[in-house]
């Protein structure tokens, strides 16, 4: 019983995985709709995942790596359904799938970190954390769509393609989703930024301090803003913004993996 | 209730004889209307494309004599020697014409595996027989019943879902960069057969604008008249290549006529929006260095034709797993029909029963004088109940058990062992 919503998840997950796989490879229309609905089921069954172990440590979820990255998947999920069941089309759930399994099974197969808790409490903070990683998991879906483009295109180009090209999305809605998510992260992270300077703010009294994470967040913030202009212009549409899409996918880990270990106020995202 | 087919189709007959023999809509209302009132079919139903005639129908008796005057009548309707189609005539009774039918509506039975349009074919046929009341009960499920196959099969199997032809092949390709093609506009170079395949193709998926451009300005003209599209002037290409999103040449020439430094101009005017070239030339109309050009995709004749190759072998992969949904649907079909046929026989063996109970009560009941009214009453209803017990609890059965019915395979056979041929429903 105490780990029911965890292996609901999974199967949740793992069944939703095999049912776009299905789709994606034979096109039954009955296997995407059922991946779906499994997709829908396990996002319900996660966010009871994430309550319960909130409620075994006595923290919120993003207060240790662990519980952080399984949220970053329950977002990652949800944002995605989203964008499913807003463009129609749901033949990259096949490719979204394994980061969210991934995310889910890493965070919680993992044992949780043992920290203090941590001095920042209030419902600003807790936007402010939520809104970031939300940013995050957009961020990871254009980077998704950005290479299922251009591994499309470049079987379009060679002429070199199979019975999975049939199914995959159109390039151009491809970079519709790509453009969707990143407007999604961009509004996120510019809130949960702005939230965040607000917290700062009152905790210490100025909102300047040094902070890498500040830098190179302002930066992510600025090149997904120029990836949003340039993917609708002659000279970049297509391959180019796609490639700038992944290149800013790569700052962002930069900014998780790196960043966050220098900053003396963010901890992983 | 048998169910009787006859018909021809591309494999029986030359399409000299299909078209003598196909009925136009009001054909096949004046044809149900005859057939029914000369008493050779009490439901009916004519299905007549380009590559078939058939006639499905309910003879009001039971017999497999039906046939051969559904023949006659076709020889006489269409005034074709009765010799002459004879050879071309195919006759399926029972589960043979419901297969027929069903295989027909999945698309195993067309002349291009798979094809859709047969199944649009099918329900119009329907619906108009359905409307003008020639169709019955058995028609109407056996139709309901195609349509189903014909839905699972399309939705299940991958035997409709790739293109057969070098048109259909380019066009669905060009879905898989743009999406529909009703925001979309193209531009066709030449007006000959291939561009018009490709025409109706972009027509039939919806395309919003059509430019057409060719060296005989009468010809193009004429296509953009019954296409609806507008005419560009042969040689225009700064205008002609700004606007549209799809690229079709079929012309005759001997050397290419879209260069590369003409496509590199055009995207450079048109912002690089994405441009599909489907180069259906021979020899090549389109420079195959243009092949590099920032978003653009070109296509030639063979890269279709190995298209269309693959997607038949695909096609033809599929063809058990649409034989196995056929199968289930005639399975179930016949089931439906041994039921309904079953309560027919249980009413007219109630009715031999009763009859039996009255002559039985008559003749022997009667005669006992040592009975009161009221002990020969009770007997009379004791005998009621008993028939009631032997005959109704197997007949419920038999409605409720559909392995008990699979297993009587001809319920004809029950109504010969227990009626006569009068007392036959």
């Amino acid at each position: 019983m105490k780990d029911l919503f965890l292996l609901l998840t999974i199967f949740a997950y793992a069944g939703s995985l095999a049912l776009y796989l299905r789709f994606l490879v034979t096109g039954k229309e009955i296997a995407g709709r059922l991946g779906t609905v499994l997709l829908g089921l396990g996002l319900v069954a996660h966010y009871f995942a994430l309550l319960e172990r909130s409620r075994g440590l006595h923290t919120v979820p993003y207060h240790d790596l662990y519980g952080a990255m399984s949220l970053f998947g329950w977002l990652l999920a949800l944002t995605y359904l989203g964008l499913e069941l807003f463009h129609r089309q749901r033949s990259v759930g096949a490719f979204v799938l394994p980061f969210i399994l991934v995310f889910f099974v890493a965070a919680h197969l993992a044992p949780a970190d043992r920290l203090s808790p941590p001095p920042a409490k209030g419902i600003a903070f807790a936007f402010h954390v939520t809104l970031s990683i939300l940013a995050y998991a957009a961020f990871a879906l254009s980077f998704v769509f950005s290479l299922v483009f251009l591994s499309e295109q470049r079987l379009l180009k060679s002429h070199k393609f199979g019975s999975v090209v049939w199914r995959l999305p159109p390039l151009e809605l491809l970079e519709r989703m790509s453009r969707s998510s990143v407007l999604v992260g961009l509004i996120s992270i510019a809130i949960g930024t702005a939230l965040g300077f607000l917290w700062v703010d009152r905790l210490h009294g100025q909102i300047w301090y040094y902070d890498p994470k500040y830098a190179v967040t302002l930066m992510l913030l600025a090149l997904y803003v120029l990836y949003f202009h340039l993917a609708r212009t002659a000279t970049w549409r297509g391959a180019r913004a796609s490639k700038l899409c992944i290149f800013n996918f790569v700052v962002v880990i930069l900014n998780f993996a790196v960043v966050g270990y220098l900053s003396h106020s963010h901890r992983y995202f | 209730m048998e169910i009787v087919l006859v018909g021809l189709n591309h494999r029986t007959a030359p399409v000299e004889v299909r078209e003598r023999v196909s009925f136009t809509a009001e054909q096949s209302r004046k044809a149900a209307e005859e057939l029914r009132s000369r008493g050779i079919l009490a439901e009916t139903l004519v299905l007549s494309t380009c590559n078939r005639s058939e006639i499905y129908g309910v003879p009001p008796e039971s017999s497999h004599e039906s046939a051969p005057g559904l023949s006659s009548f076709l020889s006489e309707f269409h005034a074709v020697r009765a010799d002459v189609l004879s050879v071309s005539l195919y006759h399926h009774y029972d589960r043979e014409a419901v297969r027929h039918l069903f295989r027909v509506a999945a698309g195993l039975d067309s002349m291009l595996l798979g094809e859709a349009e047969i199944l649009g074919q099918v329900r119009e046929a329907y619906r108009y027989a359905h409307e003008n009341g020639a169709t019955g009960p058995v028609l109407n499920r056996l139709f309901q019943g195609a349509l189903e196959v014909g839905k699972r099969v399309r939705t299940e199997t991958e035997l409709g879902t790739r293109p057969m032809s070098v048109a259909s092949a380019g066009v669905k390709l060009a879905e898989r960069i743009f999406g529909k093609m009703n925001e979309r506009s193209a531009l066709v170079l030449g007006a000959g057969t291939i561009s018009e395949q490709v025409v109706n193709q972009l027509r039939d998926r919806g395309i919003a604008r059509l430019f057409i451009m060719n060296r005989s300005r009468e010809r193009a003209d004429e296509l953009a008249q019954r296409f609806g599209g507008r005419v560009v002037g042969w040689g225009e290409w700064e205008i002609a290549l700004k606007v549209p999103d799809v690229v079709v040449s079929s012309v005759s020439a001997e050397e290419p006529v879209l260069r590369r430094e003409m496509l590199q101009a055009a995207m450079a005017a048109r912002g690089n929006r994405a441009l599909f070239l489907m180069d259906l030339g021979m020899p090549r109309n389109i420079e195959a260095a243009a092949a590099d050009l920032y978003n653009i995709y070109v296509y030639n004749l063979d890269d279709l034709k190995e298209i269309v190759e693959q997607n038949r072998h695909a096609r033809e992969s599929e063809v058990p797993r649409a034989e196995g949904i056929v199968d289930e649907h005639v399975g179930k079909f016949l089931s439906w029909q041994a039921s309904v046929e079953l309560v027919g026989l249980v009413d007219a063996l109630r009715a031999r029963l009763r009859e039996e109970r009255a002559a039985f009560i008559h003749a022997r009941i009667e005669t006992m004088n040592h009975l009161n009214a009221a002990e020969r009453q009770r007997m009379e209803t004791m005998m009621d109940e008993l028939l009631e017990k032997l005959l109704v609890e197997p007949a419920e059965r038999l409605r409720g058990e559909k392995e008990l019915r699979r297993k009587i395979q001809n319920v004809e056979a029950l109504r010969d062992l227990f009626l006569s041929n009068r007392e036959k429903p």
